[in-house]
């Protein structure tokens, strides 16, 4: 019987490919938001209104398990989209990130990746996009941060959408904010509505200046 | 449920590893899990058992050594876990911040024969 120390980062296989799509999305001069919320949070809905305020162009890659509903709905507005089926897995993984980018013809702009809807296992998984965007939203309730912290942890922004819905649902604010404070001191915390538009050009504004800082740093 | 895809690349780690050195079995593997990955030790070792079969770590024992997240005290410095549904400091009830610690998930060791 023979002891051997490996200390190997288990997803290293994963992250090499984060790393190869981190230069290719580079190379194209593509700032790249990896999107993550969970089902009917509205992440669909955020992107396309998200487009309409943007003065930098924008393409989507979108993640599901299956169906092409929500690209769909991307390219009825001409919107750039490639749609990837992860036929059954929860999660985004790098590899199919690397296919999407080699059939997404477009370049010099953002590109969002709209997740598979889930707050737990796309957390763990590194695309080479340059950020996680959170989304938590009124109705699904305030305690998110508390029971799902991997992602409100490593995000770099948050979003709360479908703040029109605060005066039907009981969502404590502070409570909310306290627990996204404690996990992400300095994560900017966007609170929009899809439907109404409410909140965007804040939104707006900052992505385009993330972009910005990103071409600068090139 | 993300516990599939990455306990497969645990058991390709091990191969590789275990091939390397001519091992003809791997009684032991040892992981360490962050309680911030979301990972879940039971699902890992279901999988790991459907993944293994028919490969020189099949039967092998899995050992998790879990580690929890801590936060710091903004007010009084103490560093602590968290309690359900609350990041606040048990000792003064000021909020935490979370410091670097329950994100790992690494293969630490293995025994072989």
């Amino acid at each position: 019987m023979e002891e051997i120390i490996i200390i190997r980062d288990v997803l290293e296989a994963n992250n090499n490919v984060a790393s190869e799509n981190k230069a290719i999305k580079d190379e194209r001069n593509i700032l790249m938001v990896n999107i993550i919320g969970s089902p009917g949070a509205g992440k669909t809905s955020f992107i396309l209104r998200a487009i309409e305020h943007l003065k930098v162009p924008c393409g989507v890659i979108e993640g599901d398990v299956t169906s092409d509903i929500d690209a769909k709905k991307m390219a009825e507005k001409k919107i750039p989209v490639v749609q990837i089926n992860t036929g059954g897995s929860c999660h985004l993984n790098a590899g199919s990130v690397n296919r999407a980018l080699q059939s997404l013809s477009f370049d010099n702009g953002i590109v969002f990746i709209e997740n598979v809807g889930n707050l737990i296992c796309p957390s763990e998984f590194e695309l080479g996009e340059d950020f996680k965007l959170a989304m938590a939203n009124v109705p699904e309730g305030d305690d998110k941060p508390y029971k799902y912290p991997a992602l409100f942890t490593k995000a770099k922004a948050v979003v709360l959408n479908k703040i029109d819905m605060l005066p039907y649902f009981e969502f404590d604010k502070k409570f909310f904010y306290d627990g996204i404070r404690a996990l992400n001191p300095d994560a900017p915390i966007f609170e929009v509505s899809a439907r109404t538009g409410e909140g965007f050009g804040e939104f707006a504004k900052w992505l385009e200046e993330e972009y910005q800082k990103f071409r600068q740093n090139k | 449920m993300h516990e599939l895809s990455v306990t497969q690349s645990l058991v390709d780690i091990l191969l590789e590893e275990a091939q390397k050195r001519n091992v003809k079995k791997v009684t032991k593997v040892t992981v360490v899990i962050g309680e911030l990955t979301g990972l879940e030790s039971e699902s890992i070792r279901f999988y790991f058992d459907v993944l293994s079969e028919d490969t020189v770590a099949k039967g092998a024992e899995l050992v998790f050594k879990m580690i929890k997240a801590q936060f710091k005290c903004r007010q009084c410095g103490n560093i602590f876990e968290r309690a359900n549904f609350t990041f606040n400091c048990p000792v003064c009830g000021a909020t935490g911040v979370l410091v670097d610690k329950g994100k790992e998930f690494y293969i630490e060791s293995i025994e072989v024969e």
